[in-house]
């Protein structure tokens, strides 16, 4: 059985950034710190426990980007995915979450006989949480979102447990599937020095687009979302007011009346 | 400015930063205070290559060099130098003795047990009339008739980790009138008859790290689990201190990171007299010195990593140069340690900041491995070549 693992190198949960006139500025002194996306590392740790404890034959990181991305892949490597493979195109570059999900379901084609695919529930820079979604419907397979536990697995279908706003509940589906998963599901593992040394040897194949055979648009041409107008939030401001007055019933009387006035309560 | 960093290093660095901040910060106190053994953070940084980084692959280890040693235990120390001690017994006094001078099959069954962190190393010189002054030891291992086993008795004390060693790389007498030269090295499985451990020495720092005597009575120790040839024992022993003394350097080395990261964020923030108490001359002066001895021990351990990777080539010793990095690191780790606290006022002094722990942590740096006395006898006389 094979997996497949989407994963995405991301700026840094504490990466220091400044939006002026539209355009985004990276302000980090001394270098950009990337990280994998958050998410994936419960994706990639799912991954290597299907090897570990479902017979998994492989399990290989894929990932979408600028050669920087390898060092996502590096890291999956080292946490103990079998494989790895990049898929980098000037092309590719700007595509929209259709255009993404149209080259993870030709990469995952061309990979060939994956049983399952797991995907973060959602990416920390585009905060978008549709990748798995998409790309099962690129590939005509189930989704499975949000799941917090892969419960079996037997030759042809899976059954886990979705985690809910209002509760949990247990599905089973055919494979092949694309499933996204919560960081309920697992504790990920750290690399290990061994793991480093051999993602460090390892040789990261990167597919262009000539050769994947995408269906359809990809690209900040064929984008349907169009990044038209990039703002900072603006910090919120407000007033602070103590209340006076003498005794506690006395001041909780007038705050009551405080907020009436403004419609709070 | 160092290209003999690697990349590599550098993720190696950075795995134990990240490590020892998410694993072993949130513990550290804990453990100091109740003086019990880490067990769990243990195992997991053996399962993560922590405990055999210079062990060759095929023998379960991370199969990388002296300085990738030094920089993962130094970021662990950083944070907590018990789990740093821990680490060093298990790699540069356990497992590189035995893959210097062990036979395959000792090799096989005890440094991969160490390196991939399914059982736990000690080392153990030191007697209760015999530390710094090693070749007048008290034990004794005498060769049965049958040719077949030592009879080992004897007392030994200090012995890191001894309380969950599984195996101990013993230094005992064979020939007590060779003195220096009657010393023989033996690999001890510690759940067979005859050997006992005593209970743990409450002490000072480093509380997390468990040290006790441990007894022989007529412990039997099969031939094939010598290390070495009798009468190598001393030779062994200093040789692999020699590696260690790297190791203690480097623990030295976090904790005066430690303690003078501390102090520059401090003296930003702290106001006294109308100003921040890094604008006062006094406290300006403390952080340059700091900084300064910091830098050169960390530069004394890049000098004795290459010395020993040179050493490794030639065939020669390092011991200058391993010493020399141990001294002033150690000497480092109780100034930064001490000043820090010094900078921080009260609340240096108070358990609320781990800066009075740094400061009972550090003191062993400059006493065990050999103390800085004993580091400054071997300097001079490699020096001056008299003994
Ligand atoms: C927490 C801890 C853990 C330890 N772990 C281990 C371990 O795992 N394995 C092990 O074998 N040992 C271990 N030791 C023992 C340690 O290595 C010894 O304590 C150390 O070598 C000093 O020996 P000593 O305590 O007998 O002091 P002594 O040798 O009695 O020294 C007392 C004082 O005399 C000085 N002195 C001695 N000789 C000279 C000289 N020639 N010139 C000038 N001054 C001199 C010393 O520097 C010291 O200041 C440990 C000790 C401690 C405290
Ligand atoms: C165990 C303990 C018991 C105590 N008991 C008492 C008590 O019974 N009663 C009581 O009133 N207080 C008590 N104290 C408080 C103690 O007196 C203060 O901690 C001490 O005066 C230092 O003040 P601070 O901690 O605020 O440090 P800070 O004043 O913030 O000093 C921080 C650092 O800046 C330095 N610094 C400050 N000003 C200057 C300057 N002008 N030039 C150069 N360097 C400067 C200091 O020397 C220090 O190194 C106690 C403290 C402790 C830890």
């Amino acid at each position: 059985m094979k997996v497949v693992v989407c994963t995405k190198q991301t700026p840094s949960t504490t990466a220091v950034f400044s939006i002026k006139n539209g355009i985004v500025s990276w302000d980090d002194p001394g270098g950009k710190p990337n990280v994998v996306n958050p998410w994936d590392e419960y994706a990639i740790e799912e991954g290597i426990r299907l090897k570990e404890n479902h017979g998994a034959s492989d399990v290989i990181a894929l990932a979408i980007g600028g050669e920087e991305s390898k060092e996502a892949l590096k890291t999956a490597l080292a946490m103990g995915c079998t494989g790895a493979i990049l898929v980098s195109d000037d092309a590719f570059a700007g595509s929209d979450a259709v255009g993404s999900a149209r080259i993870w379901a030709a990469a995952i084609n061309k990979i060939g006989d994956a049983k399952i695919v797991i995907f973060g529930k959602l990416t920390i820079d585009d905060n978008m949480g549709v990748a798995a979604m998409m790309t099962a419907r690129k590939l005509g397979w189930t989704p499975l979102t949000f799941v917090s536990a892969i419960k079996s697995i037997s030759a042809d279908s899976i059954t886990v447990e979705r985690l809910l706003d209002d509760g949990k509940e247990t599905v089973t589906a055919p494979l092949p599937v694309v499933i996204s998963v919560v960081k309920e599901i697992n504790e990920p593992r750290y690399p290990s020095f061994m793991g480093i040394r051999k993602a460090n040897r390892a040789e990261i194949p990167v597919w262009k687009a000539a050769d994947l055979s995408v269906n359809g648009g990809t690209g900040a041409a064929a984008s349907k979302v169009d990044w038209s107008h990039i703002f900072a939030i603006p910090p919120r401001v407000g007033s602070v007011e103590m209340i006076e007055g003498d005794s506690i019933a006395e001041q909780v009387k007038i705050l009551v009346d405080k907020l009436f006035e403004e419609k709070v309560i | 400015m160092f290209d003999f960093i690697t990349d590599e290093h550098r993720e190696i660095q950075k795995l134990a930063r990240d490590f020892a901040q998410k694993s072993i910060a949130p513990i550290a106190d804990h453990f100091d205070e109740t003086g019990d053994f880490p067990l769990e953070t243990v195992r997991q940084m053996g399962s993560m290559g922590f405990m055999g980084i210079e062990v060759p692959e095929e023998y379960g280890g991370a199969g990388m060099d002296t300085l990738a040693y030094s920089l993962a235990l130094t970021e662990i120390c950083k944070v907590d130098a018990s789990h740093g001690t821990i680490m060093s017994v298990n790699n540069s006094l356990f497992c590189h003795g035995i893959l210097k001078f062990g036979t395959e099959a000792q090799k096989q069954k005890y440094v991969t047990a160490v390196a991939s962190g399914q059982a736990i190393g000690a080392y153990s010189l030191t007697e209760p009339m015999s530390g710094s002054d090693a070749g007048t030891m008290a034990s004794r291992a005498v060769l049965n008739d049958a040719g077949t086993h030592y009879v080992i008795n004897g007392t030994k004390s200090w012995v890191t980790s001894a309380p969950y060693a599984d195996y101990i790389v013993l230094f005992t007498m064979t020939q007590p009138e060779k003195k220096h030269h009657g010393v023989t090295a033996f690999i001890i499985e510690t759940d067979k008859p005859g050997f006992k451990r005593g209970k743990k020495e409450p002490k000072l720092g480093i509380r997390a790290s468990a040290t006790s005597e441990i007894f022989f009575e007529d412990y039997l120790c099969p031939v094939e689990n010598r290390l070495g040839q009798e009468g190598e024992g001393f030779k062994i022993a200093m040789t692999v201190l020699d590696a260690g003394r790297i190791g203690i350097a480097s623990q030295a080395l976090g904790i005066a990171e430690a303690a003078l990261e501390a102090s520059v964020q401090y003296a930003r923030e702290r106001e006294a007299f109308g100003q921040k108490i890094g604008q006062f001359q006094m406290i300006q002066q403390k952080l340059a010195d700091m900084k300064c001895r910091v830098d050169a021990s960390r530069l004394l351990i890049y000098q004795a990593c290459l010395a020993k990777k040179e050493a490794a080539k030639t065939g020669g010793r390092y011991s200058m140069e391993a010493s020399m990095a141990k001294l002033f690191a150690s000497e480092t780790a109780n100034y930064c340690a001490k000043e820090a606290i010094q900078i921080h006022g009260g609340m240096g002094y108070s358990k609320e900041m781990p800066l009075e722990r740094y400061y009972r942590d550090a003191k062993i740096t400059e006493i065990y491995e050999g103390t800085s006395e004993i580091q400054r006898m071997v300097i001079a006389r490699s020096l001056t070549g008299l003994r």
